[in-house]
């Protein structure tokens, strides 16, 4: 018992809830980002392929990840609103992972189902260049993932993509694109003219 | 703090094969590709014998050469890669910004799954980052 006491508490035997969040090391996690991206490209012929085991791998984590900030910021209250939970996706969720929230939240004018999460320079790809010959590819599905697995595991089926979208100033940002399932759309307007 | 002009830059990967280069002036000498890669192998042929040269045993190897016409500054590091910088006479820090460019590298280069080590450094946000670096020590 004497030994138990003395031992210094490993990050994986600490409680959830308890203080601050850690601080994981960005090259830490760079390295070991990269590994996983070619150990995916290896296993995929195409970059589509590629994006969707970079997507699947992220969808564990989200769903992970929605149960651990909301029990870290002691939420009692499940969203029920699209919006709300868009909300809860772009700041509580970003600042979990990645410590800001995302730079922007847009509604897509034409559909009614989709919206946008917009961000410069995703913390994912901050040391990716991505090659000529692969010029759709965009590391940040593992991202999109996160997002799909979170907005499922709370009720809100969707199909989310990461793309990149060369901006007005030079360089791009990458965008992820959210759609929503049929039903998540009609319990919206039912619960709007409720 | 520069007082001189940069000419040009050369990475070697372990083996003394050129795996980037760029002339940062136009007053830098103009090489075809395949002279710049037999320069660049010389260059790290030249500083290991040099090294053998040296009258105590384990001296590092060549970190300077100096000419009426330019400075060669180069440094070396542990893992073999040799990052060499052409400067015309006087320019001051070049060492200093080879540590730079050597950040530079381990992040944008090793960081980035699509880089495969000691081939040739073919990406743009490694480029961006140091036309940057290179922008802000020449002001």
């Amino acid at each position: 018992m004497a030994g138990l006491r003395t031992r210094k508490l490993n990050i994986v035997d600490r409680a959830l809830g308890k203080g601050r969040q850690e601080v994981v090391s960005q090259s830490a996690f760079a390295h070991l980002f990269s590994e996983f991206v070619q150990y995916s490209q290896a296993r995929s012929i195409t970059a589509s392929e590629l994006e969707r085991r970079l997507e699947d791998a992220g969808v564990g984590i989200g769903v992970r990840i929605l149960e651990l900030a909301s029990l870290r910021d002691g939420k009692t209250r499940r969203e029920t609103r699209m919006l709300g939970i868009l909300q809860y996706v772009h700041t509580t969720i970003w600042k979990a992972l990645f410590g800001k929230s995302a730079d922007a939240l847009e509604k897509v004018v034409e559909n009614e189902d989709e919206f946008m999460i917009s961000e410069q320079e995703p913390l994912v790809n901050q040391y990716i260049s991505v090659p000529a010959h692969l010029p759709n590819l965009n590391c940040a599905a593992f991202a999109a993932g996160i997002i799909r697995g979170a907005l499922e595991s709370a009720g809100f089926p969707a199909a989310v993509q990461a793309h990149t979208v060369a901006a007005d100033a030079g360089g791009s940002r990458t965008v992820f694109l959210i759609k929503f399932a049929p039903e998540v759309l009609a319990r919206e307007r039912s619960l709007a003219s409720a | 703090m520069s007082g001189g002009r940069l000419l040009s830059l050369y990475i070697n990967n372990r083996s003394g094969g050129l795996i980037y280069q760029r002339n940062l002036s136009p007053a830098a000498a103009k090489l075809r590709d395949n002279d710049q890669l037999t320069v660049a192998s010389m260059l790290s042929s030249l500083a290991l014998i040099l090294q053998e040269l040296a009258p105590t045993s384990g001296s590092r190897p060549m970190s300077s050469l100096e000419a009426n016409g330019f400075v060669l500054c180069s440094y070396d590091v542990p893992t073999g890669l040799k990052l060499v910088m052409l400067a015309e006479p006087g320019t001051q820090g070049l060492e200093l910004l080879l540590k730079a460019i050597h950040a530079l590298y381990a992040d944008y280069a090793l960081k980035n799954p699509f880089y495969e080590l000691d081939m040739p450094i073919k990406c743009d946000k490694f480029d961006e980052r140091l036309t940057r670096l290179l922008h802000d020590f020449t002001r």
